[in-house]
């Protein structure tokens, strides 16, 4: 472990506020030096304890793992009921948002989407969003 | 180290109970489980709480406190969270406690208040399990979270909706007598299907209801129970817990939950038994995929095969391994906070046969209870076993 005692400070790597801004140009991703992906706020990466970690660019388009079309929804997402919730893999990481410009009828496991922010989202907040690509 | 028996098990009705605070309902519950115990409340030396949601349905942080002096004790209490699963963590503390020697007589056990809450509000009270930045701010529900995980699951290891219904008309079907739960009724697998969809591909029907209630137990040591004399004959075999990615997206297998694995692993080893010693159990159903993914993790069945289970008549009643006599979640009622308590009361109760389901295992000694927080980013297993 890095620490003070070292005179060494431990990266920081950026804010989730940051990442999920970057998604409109792009986006990225966390790389350990043993190659697992992970995403800020990150000390350490969980899968093996690397504190090293690099930013790396997202690759523009991943492939749909899973989805749901949400019906019940929290007040925030009220309005927007229904809509398709999406886990989508980009190789060394996957990102969970919400599926624009597709019916649930017509998205399936292995589509091909590309991730987007927009930046005003149902609570107000930045909301991850994918489309078809 | 010594044992830990079941000396006594109290249960509210589970349901809508309209205008009654969090405190009475576990009060109802305690007194309960020290009447069953037939103890003195001036012995129990800790009260192990658990509750998930209590600052936002009743605005009322700092319960544990308030519940010792509800149920009359004198001892200090500590509140457990681990979302759904933080009645079984509360037990399993308490079970650590008494086998360490530090105490003879635990209360545990928990509570939920829910109903008072809107259907929406209590759908953004659940999402506080999940992982706050990468899938509630993206809209991830709870039985949204479930969805995901059951699309996945039907991708990789095929099975489809009505295998699910399946397990929901055998869950409702095992409640039908069972007087504290919230849906004595059955539901078809024809109404399971029909029901309109929360979270595709899952229905009303996969999903169990919002429920208030709460549960507890009396543990005490085998040598407290000597002592007193107590009619104390289950007690707890073996206890273990697993832990994972907070986030289904971060899970190498979006339909595999190890965290269950690990901890029935652990509780095996302590009890010294393998899966196939299991006669009954309580699985942690909150969606119908979730008491699927529970078998397969548990080691009943290997990944995909535990998704045929119901529909084959192999966890129901009449079946080789009942599973949720109780009701599960699905029909008993899911008052997360008090669930895990709940799953150990009645598995207590079908051990000594005193539940009207235990004769459907009149002759079982071996049970398991399994207990889950989030999308099973926690788990807890116990095991019970009827004592020598």
């Amino acid at each position: 472990m890095t620490g003070e005692g070292e005179g060494e400070e431990t990266p920081r790597n950026g804010s989730y506020e940051e990442w999920v801004d970057a998604l409109a140009e792009g986006g990225f991703y966390l790389e350990c030096g043993d190659g697992h992906g992970s995403l800020p706020p990150r000390r350490v990466c969980p899968e093996c304890g690397y504190t090293d970690l690099a930013e790396r660019a997202l690759p523009g388009t991943g492939t749909v793992a899973t989805f749901s079309e949400v019906h019940v929804a929290a007040p925030a997402f009220a309005d927007e009921t229904p809509y398709v919730t999406a886990v989508v893999d980009f190789g060394p990481v996957r990102l969970t948002g919400v599926l624009r410009d597709v019916s649930a009828d017509e998205v399936a496991i292995g589509d091909s989407v590309a991730p987007d922010v927009e930046p005003d989202g149902p609570d107000g907040r930045p909301l991850v969003v994918f489309r078809p690509a | 180290m010594t044992g830990v028996r079941v000396a006594g098990v109290g249960l509210t009705p589970f349901g809508r109970h309209e205008g009654r605070e969090g405190r009475d309902l576990f009060a109802e519950a305690a007194l309960s489980a020290l009447a069953d115990a037939g103890v003195e409340s001036g012995d129990v030396e800790h009260l192990n709480y658990g509750n998930f949601m209590g600052a936002l349905a009743e605005r009322q942080g700092h319960q544990a406190p308030l519940m010792v002096e509800a149920a009359g004790l004198r001892c200090p209490g500590t509140r457990y969270e681990e979302a759904c699963a933080s009645a079984g963590v509360a037990v399993r503390e308490a079970v650590r406690a008494i086998r360490s020697g530090e105490a003879d007589m635990l209360l545990a056990g928990g509570m939920e208040r829910m109903t008072n809450l809107s259907t929406a509000e209590v759908t953004e009270s659940l999402a506080v399990a999940a992982d706050e930045l990468f899938e509630v701010r993206a809209g991830v529900t709870f039985p949204g979270a479930y969805a995901l995980m059951a699309r996945a699951y039907f991708d990789r290891y095929g099975g489809d909706r009505e295998d699910l219904a399946h397990v929901a008309s055998k869950n409702h079907s095992n409640a039908l007598n069972n007087e504290y739960a919230q849906y004595q009724r059955e539901v078809t697998v024809e109404e399971v299907l029909d029901a309109p969809t929360v979270a595709s591909p899952l229905g009303l029907f996969d999903a169990c209801p919002i429920t208030d209630g709460a549960s507890a137990l009396v543990l005490v040591s085998d040598e407290y129970a000597a002592e007193h004399d107590l009619d104390a004959p289950v007690s707890v075999a073996g206890t273990g817990q697993g832990g994972d990615r907070a986030a289904l997206q971060d899970r190498a297998d979006m339909a595999l939950t190890p965290a269950a694995t690990d901890a029935a692993d652990e509780a095996y080893a302590d009890a010294g038994i393998t899966a196939d010693d299991v006669e009954v159990a309580e699985v942690h159903d909150c969606f119908t995929i979730a008491e699927v993914a529970a078998l397969e993790s548990l080691g009943f069945y290997e990944p995909g095969e535990g998704i045929g289970a119901a529909r084959r008549g192999e966890t129901t009643r009449d079946g080789d391994l009942p599973v949720n006599l109780s009701g599960g979640l699905k029909a008993k009622g899911h008052p997360v906070g008090a669930t895990g308590g709940s799953q150990l009361a009645e598995m207590t109760r079908i051990l000594r046969g005193d539940h009207p389901n235990s004769d459907a295992v009149p002759d079982a000694t071996v049970g398991l209870t399994h207990n889950a927080g989030g999308t099973v980013a926690s788990a807890v297993v116990h095991v019970l076993e009827v004592a020598e």
